[in-house]
């Protein structure tokens, strides 16, 4: 439907990817300055400095953990597995997003990722260093980490044992880090080289211009550069598809009720792109207007994000449908007992109904456009569904755990200070990243909102024309 | 390139187009015209400019594709050889060569290997890291990655001679033609 068939002013009338009235020149001005300036807005501050005081927070628990190893975190048998797990698998699913719109969109053609794949991607960056700390800092011996982590050859010959999930978690995390890595890396080339050329401090023009590679917008390169980009987002598809369902093997290979469920894969992929794209919403809010970047984000890609939101949101909600019906339809006294427990008469039955108001009610509202057109509206449900998908991952895996084959052996489970100040020091951590990032290399691909101004949009010479 | 500075005074003439249309148009004509060793340069991929120049390689998949059934063959051996060859271990009654459970890592490695080789092939077969090129010495090629559109055909182009081939880029339409100093 054309904007025009609609009265002036109404809300349906369909939003134009990039606002119109810019020029290659006006694209380029814009989300250059927001770097080669000497301004950093005064927002930019308040958020590091928030963001700083939590990463100290991270600094100083990691320290505390060494030191006295993981007995002073809350986790104890039976529940083993606690908010280390728990924030790794919320860190990596928030990943999620970045690569599903920068792949996967991509190869669907979706031209509205154009302005926000590049902070997703930097996101999903951000946030597989934060999930990849706790599988490292677990372990209270990083240093050992290495051999049980990696198959390299060590002097005892051992090797780590690929029979088990956790190993092909190693595998899917640490492929996933490097292949975002150079996916995000690739992408940034062109535009370090616009910075390069455009960069009035020699210092800056040589930082920028080894890291540009020397691109100089050859024809050539850039038909070579198009066809590695495309492979990537070929590649990094099944990747991202991976990733997720080799954490939650983690969980379903295992033969403990509550984990052991078949639904697992793709519940979790979904549940990974859900809370993924909550968090791209939670950045790109904040994003657009401390940098006004109302013309390259409009009101149509949030309205998009929060359709994808819904809709992942409702596969989740099947997943946890799946989960109940699984348990009930087996038969087996202790899948059912772990639901009842977990629904309604265990102790941590609160966390269920928060999960379910957070993740299943809230996003509901989402089914209104008029309401996925309102800023405050979506940004609080992102929030919600935040909160939500890290619920999620604690009713699976400590409601799980606290009580299961025999009574005897069941605890309750209190998380400690220094659980609550590792989480808090990730959420630093990312912060910090983030904004140092938006700070110092373009936020929004320039060279690919270039393309999307109608006067990039060329037509291929006649063949054997009149010349 | 080292050898090519020794062979002609300079690099090449350049032409600075207002468009990305005018700067394809002008390409295929330079193809047409018999030039060989021409190359365009613009602040965005466009579609068609690199096939318009004469430009038919297809390189980047076949690498790929190779570097990644190397990577699955290099993951899964690795798994062999580590779980069956160099020091089996009975872990829970599961048999040595468990190809089910080699499956996920050798999937990893398989995307590790294919990511990495069509960034590195990429660059590789596009000359980069390039520290130094000669069509940087034109004042107004910074305009290359913001706003402009350039052309530029090579001195040891086997067509090339000063006077025509500046008279022909002329004939383009461009906004200038300037020389490329080495």
């Amino acid at each position: 439907m054309e904007a025009s068939q609609f009265p002036k002013g109404d809300f349906r009338a369909p939003v134009p990817v990039i606002q119109e009235g810019h020029s290659y020149r006006s694209v380029t001005d814009k989300l250059t300055n927001l770097v080669l300036t000497p301004n950093t807005p005064v927002v930019w501050f308040a958020i590091m400095g928030v963001a700083f005081i939590l990463l100290t927070g991270l600094a100083v628990s990691v320290s505390y953990l060494l030191l006295k190893g993981i007995g002073i975190w809350g986790n104890n048998i039976p529940v083993g597995w606690a908010f280390d797990i728990i924030n790794f698998v919320w860190w990596i699913g928030i990943g999620h997003a970045g690569t599903l719109i920068s792949a996967i969109l991509l190869l669907f053609k979706q031209d509205w990722r154009t302005s926000i794949n590049r902070f997703a991607e930097a996101m999903t960056l951000f946030a597989v260093l934060c999930a990849a700390l706790f599988p490292l800092i677990h372990t209270g011996r990083p240093w050992l980490a290495a051999y049980w982590l990696f198959p390299y050859p060590n002097t005892m010959g051992l090797w780590p044992n690929f029979r088990s999930p956790l190993i092909w978690d190693v595998f899917a995390v640490s492929t996933y880090a490097s292949v975002s890595a150079i996916f995000w890396f690739v992408g940034l080339i062109p535009d370090l080289a616009t910075f390069r050329d455009k960069t009035a401090s020699p210092i800056l023009k040589k930082v920028f211009g080894v890291a540009a590679l020397g691109w100089r917008g050859s024809a050539i390169h850039w038909a070579r550069y198009e066809k590695a980009y495309l492979l990537l987002a070929g590649i990094s598809t099944p990747l991202v598809l991976s990733v997720h369902t080799v954490v939650s093997f983690d969980f379903a290979v295992s033969v403990l009720p509550g984990w052991h469920a078949t639904i697992f894969p793709p519940y979790f992929v979904a549940g990974a792109i859900y809370a993924g794209f909550a968090m791209v919403l939670t950045l790109a809010i904040p994003l657009r207007a401390i940098y006004k970047l109302h013309d390259f984000i409009t009101i149509r890609h949030i309205e998009n994000m929060a359709k994808i939101t819904l809709v992942t949101g409702m596969i989740v909600v099947y997943g946890y449908a799946c989960e109940a019906f699984f348990g009930w339809y087996s038969g087996t006294e202790y899948e059912r007992f772990m639901l009842k427990n977990r629904i309604y008469y265990g102790p941590m039955a609160w966390s269920y109904w928060l999960l379910m108001l957070c993740n299943f009610i809230v996003p509901q509202i989402l089914w209104s456009k008029r309401l996925r057109r309102n800023l405050v509206a979506v940004f609080t449900v992102a929030m919600f569904v935040n909160v939500g998908m890290w619920l999620e991952r604690f009713v699976i895996i400590v409601t799980s755990l606290h009580r299961d084959f025999l009574p005897s052996s069941w605890d309750m489970y209190y998380p400690t200070i220094w659980d609550f100040m590792t989480l808090a020091g990730t959420i630093g951590l990312f912060t910090t990243l983030m904004f140092l990032f938006v700070r110092v290399l373009p936020l929004i691909s320039i060279f690919e909102v270039r393309t999307m101004l109608p006067e990039a949009q060329v037509k291929a010479p006649s063949e054997g024309g009149s010349h | 390139m080292a050898h090519t500075k020794t062979e002609t005074p300079f690099y090449g003439l350049m032409a600075e187009f207002d468009s990305a249309q005018a700067l394809i148009d002008a390409a295929d004509k330079v193809r047409r015209a018999g030039y060989t060793k021409a190359d365009a340069y613009s602040p965005f991929p466009i579609h068609g400019l690199a096939e318009a120049l004469g430009f038919h390689e297809r390189h980047v998949a076949p690498v790929v594709l190779c570097a990644g059934i190397t990577g699955a063959l290099a993951g899964y051996s690795l798994e062999y050889w580590t779980q069956v060859i160099d020091w089996p271990m009975n872990i829970g009654g599961r048999p040595f060569h468990a190809w089910v459970s080699f499956i996920p890592p050798a999937f990893e490695t398989t995307i590790l290997f294919a990511a990495f080789s069509a960034v590195i092939g990429m660059l590789a077969m596009n000359g980069l890291p390039q520290p130094y090129h000669p069509v940087f010495n034109v004042p107004r090629f910074e305009r290359a990655s913001q706003d402009g559109f350039f052309l530029a055909i090579e001195a040891t182009d086997p067509k090339f001679d000063a006077d025509a081939t500046k008279q022909f880029l002329s004939s383009l339409h461009p906004r200038e033609v300037v020389q490329v100093d080495h």
